[in-house]
């Protein structure tokens, strides 16, 4: 396959295809969930969630049955005395930054992070980080996003996290840089380094960095490449600082992985020649290990409840690579600017749905009956209960599934439930 | 504001989904933003529950703020009552609704649904998980048993002589510790006393069952934390006598025997003559002796860290040098017990304060918690989780109650497994420097990867020591000695030495300084 016949549209696409859009109960993690990966990703940064103890019981409900060792996050939970005065409120908060900052010497960055509870009171983070910087220059840079579950939804909390980033960001000149937009695991950025260095694209930053000391520069030489789909709010603030955006699918599969890597390459000049010559062997390597799960999902139907908005672009994956069938693809939000590409790629007919109201969601997958169902945890148990076969979508976030070498591992997170299923004679 | 790392409990409002989740044909209408609904895989994925729980959220976004929140409970509410048709619906807030001031009960009255609404009013920013689930339970008692109490005053009449006596068994609940085990054990052995249980609630009761909770001749509280509130109440209104001991460990199984037989009017001879644990025999046979004396460190909700401290000290015979809780609202309890032991209590809700405890004592056991667990890996110390909160592991596939006897083999097993064994011990005192068989190597039952290496201090307890200006220095051979101590003793050895050389003002701690030390507080 070469990137050129790759590109082609599936029968027409889903660019202009109707979208079922619901609202009611959505069974969703509110932002504050993205902490769980990006407090292991910049590691000298320290998250402090200012919220209920509500907020303090998600992150250690969503984040204890996947990580054990020390966080780097920590909840301010607010109690009667906070809601008494804002001025209270603000004193406590600067007293419990100091406590933390006296345990935690190490921390170079502190993210204040908003929650559903000091958005609705108004308390101003935002001033208060303002405060603190103040307070704790140049020893610790203190930041500000929201990850309330009534702003944001699971991923954009990295959205809101990386916008706060935005700023901080030295200045770039006119020089040509790449800049890989979103957090991926360090193997898969290891390898695109590894990828773009073969094409002769060598100034590769990627957002965010492994230590927040080691922030990338951007500018009007700055060309942006998304490696997820959720970050908006993070590439209108890069693009207002200058950057170019590089529209592209997704790095999925190993088509989504070339095309992404084309658009690079595109913005670079690269010769088809040398793209052919840096990418042809790992991609051959993606399409084989793609093949040897194709046997068993070919032709599976597969539904997938809105998550992390990953579900188009992996939607397009199982379709187009792996020849699964497409039933319902949700997404809690729909960011056409820069889903476009993956639209375009989706076989036409697909059922769109944004946002979410699971009853009724729940009504048309039981009337459905897919072969595979991508869901969150609160529900994957109870359909299997009821006979369904599940992924959790969570994995999808979790796991690395971009780039050539992680191909075939992506196919594996949907043969395993279905192998499993087949093994199981009791 | 508090700094929170970890916390115990959730908030009130997943106390009440652990009441209604344990119930048949209730439903739960949450006015909760978007993201709420994380509470479902505690259920989903750490309970396996097979159903979601019964919860609707009305999931308002900030957009809704500036409208109509209230409109969207209307509407939650309504589709709730249509789809699910419960038999009762309880109405509540979360945290950032009950900022928002909507009133979800008044709403619910005025909806006009045909259906017997609890509406439930659970403070978020001031109270916590269990105290939720008690409300909750109390409210939904008060609500269907009410209506069939007899007048103020009333004397409750005598059992007729020709029915056996029947309790109800309460405070069991959804995500609970054992709960699920511990009412089938308690259940089997009150038969055996020819007691019927009448209702068990919350865990399985409809509203209709809650409504015939007068007619048991007394309560059987399995839980006080969740129960007690609603016990009282039933006292009050119905003349229902409660339990007062919570039957873990076999001195607490004899007592509560001895307890509902007096309650029941029945004879507890027959059943303790046939007692059937084997706690008593195991720890009095003689491979059970390296166990005494050990020195355990228990943290738990009230419950459950009371009995596993009774437990320790009485029936395994080990030394308790720690005992605490995070139930406030039972700290009058754990402190009378504590009292009991020669020990502080130390009442908390703050990991940090725990691990400060932990470090500080270097016992040789933890009971604790799923946090504990974390504790005591992180400072090499061996542990067995005896309370909530639960993790997965916590709802094995087997039974394995905490209560009554079979409870007790549980327990015994439960706090001997990660020690090592007497001969082991022995053996590693004499050969140290075996290459294989070395004394940091993790016990043999529990395979390689259990060698959990004792990590640096915790930044907690760094910031919290003092920093000693002249703090002594170990000499090469005193170290090497140190080496020696069996690692399970031996941070509790180099703070003893510390501590005897800083208050001599010893500037090197030689092999003698040690074996000083060692003699010192041997006295």
């Amino acid at each position: 396959m070469t990137a050129a016949a790759a590109l082609a549209p599936a029968r027409g696409g889903c660019a202009d295809a109707p979208v079922l859009r619901e609202r009611g109960q959505r069974e969703v993690f509110c932002g504050l969930t993205g902490i769980v990966w990006l407090h292991r990703k910049i590691q000298d940064a320290f998250f402090l969630i200012v919220g209920s103890r509500t907020c303090a019981h998600l992150m250690q409900s969503a984040a204890g049955v996947m990580i054990f060792a020390e966080p780097r996050f920590a909840t301010a939970i607010i109690d009667e005395r906070d809601l008494a005065g804002l001025a209270d409120a603000n004193a406590e908060l600067d007293r419990v930054v100091q406590q933390l900052l006296a345990r935690r010497p190490d921390i170079r960055l502190l993210f204040l992070v908003g929650s559903c509870p000091s958005e609705v009171i108004k308390l101003d983070l935002s001033r208060a980080a303002e405060r603190l910087n103040r307070q704790f220059a140049p020893g610790v840079r203190v930041l500000n996003y929201s990850g309330s579950g009534i702003e944001t939804t699971f991923t954009q909390g990295e959205d809101a996290c990386l916008a706060a980033l935005v700023p901080e960001l030295p200045a770039a000149d006119e020089t040509p840089r790449l800049l890989v937009v979103g957090a991926l695991a360090e193997v898969v950025e290891d390898q695109f380094r590894r990828l773009f260095a073969a094409m002769g694209i060598e100034a590769v930053d990627f957002l965010p960095p492994r230590r927040s000391t080691a922030l990338p520069p951007v500018g009007p030489g700055t060309r942006m490449l998304l490696a997820q789909p959720w970050l908006g709010e993070t590439a209108r603030l890069l693009e207002s600082r200058g950057a170019t955006h590089l529209p592209a699918p997704f790095p999925l599969g190993a088509e989504g992985t070339t095309l992404w890597l084309h658009a690079a390459a595109r913005a670079f000049g690269v010769t088809p020649a040398r793209f052919r010559d840096a990418t042809a062997l790992a991609e051959s390597r993606a399409v084989r290990a793609l093949a040897a799960h194709r046997a068993s999902l070919a032709g599976k139907r597969v539904f997938l409840f809105p998550d992390s908005q990953i579900e188009i672009p992996l939607a397009r994956t199982l379709a187009r690579e792996l020849g699964m069938r497409l039933i319902e693809v949700g997404t809690p939000y729909l960011h056409r600017g820069h889903l476009g590409p993956e639209l375009d790629l989706l076989p036409e007919g697909t059922r769109l749905a944004e946002g979410q109201h699971v009853e009724r969601q729940l009504d048309r997958c039981r009337a459905d009956r897919p072969d595979i169902t991508v869901c969150g945890l609160g529900l994957a148990n109870p359909l299997e209960a009821e006979g369904f076969t599940t992924k959790w979508s969570i994995e999808l976030v979790f796991t690395p599934i971009q780039g050539y070498d992680q191909a075939g591992d992506l196919a594996a997170l949907f043969a395993r439930p279905l192998d499993r299923r087949t093994r199981l004679a009791v | 504001m508090q700094l929170a790392v970890w916390t115990y409990e959730g908030p009130p409002h997943v106390g009440a989904m652990r009441v209604a989740t344990a119930m048949e044909r209730v439903h739960y209408v949450l006015h909760a933003p978007q993201g709420d609904t994380y509470a479902d895989l505690l259920f989903t994925m750490i309970e396996r529950r097979e159903k979601r729980p019964p919860v609707t959220y009305t999931t308002f976004q900030a957009r809704d703020l500036g409208s109509d929140t209230a409109e969207l409970f209307r509407a939650a509410l309504a589709e709730a009552q249509a789809r699910f048709r419960p038999e009762a619906i309880l109405v509540g807030a979360s945290c950032t609704a009950e900022l928002i001031q909507d009133d979800p009960g008044g709403l619910a009255r005025t909806a006009g649904l045909d259906v017997p609404i609890v509406p439930l009013e659970l403070p978020s920013y001031s109270k916590k998980e269990n105290w939720g689930a008690a409300e909750t339970f109390y409210q939904i008692v008060r609500a269907f048993a009410g209506p069939h109490a007899p007048p103020p005053g009333t004397e409750r009449p005598a059992r007729l002589a020709d029915r056996r006596p029947r309790c109800n068994l309460l405070g069991p609940t959804a995500l609970g510790f054992r709960h699920r085990d511990d009412v089938r054990e308690i259940t089997l052995l009150l038969a055996r006393l020819g007691i019927d249980v009448h209702v068990v609630a919350p865990l399985g009761a409809t509203p209709a069952d809650i409504a015939r909770l007068g007619e048991a001749d007394f309560n059987v509280v399995l839980y006080p934390e969740i129960a007690g509130q609603a016990a009282s109440w039933l006292a009050r209104s119905f003349g229902q006598k409660a339990t007062r001991t919570v039957p873990i460990g076999v001195g607490a199984t004899r007592d509560f025997i001895a307890e509902v037989a007096a309650l029941a009017g029945v004879d507890p001879v027959p059943v303790l003559d046939h007692e059937t644990s084997r706690l008593p025999w195991y720890s009095r046979s003689v491979d059970s002796t390296y166990l005494t004396g050990k020195r355990v460190f228990v943290f738990g909700d009230a419950t459950h860290a009371i009995a596993a401290a009774r437990v320790a000290a009485e029936e395994m015979g080990f030394t308790v040098v720690g005992l605490g809780s995070y139930s406030r609202e039972l700290a009058r309890e754990v402190r009378e017990a504590a009292k009991r032991h020669g020990v502080e209590a130390l009442i908390t809700d703050d990991y940090l304060a725990v691990e400060e405890a932990v470090a500080a004592l270097q016992p040789e056991l933890v009971l604790g918690t799923q946090m504990e667990r974390h504790i005591a890996k992180k400072h090499g110390i061996p542990c067995a989780v005896i309370s909530a909160p639960v993790h997965v592991q916590d709802f094995p596939a087997r039974y394995s109650p905490v209560m009554g006897f079979e409870g007790a083999n549980v327990l015994f097993d439960t706090l001997v497994h990660p020690l090592m064994m007497g001969l082991e011990e022995h053996l590693l005192a004499m050969f140290r420097d075996d290459f294989e068989f070395h004394d940091e190597a993790a016990p043999s039952h529990l395979g390689a990867t259990a060698a959990a290496a004792p990590a640096a201090s915790s930044p907690a307890v760094a910031a919290a020591a003092p920093v000693l200006e002249a703090a002594p220095v170990w000499a090469a051979d005193a170290e090497r000695e140190l080496r020696k101590v069996p690692f399970f003793v031996r941070g509790k050895a180099r703070r003893n030495t510390e501590r005897y050389a800083a208050e001599r003002g010893l500037a090197a701690i030689t092999v003698e300084t040690l074996y000083d030390a060692k003699a010192h507080y041997a006295r």
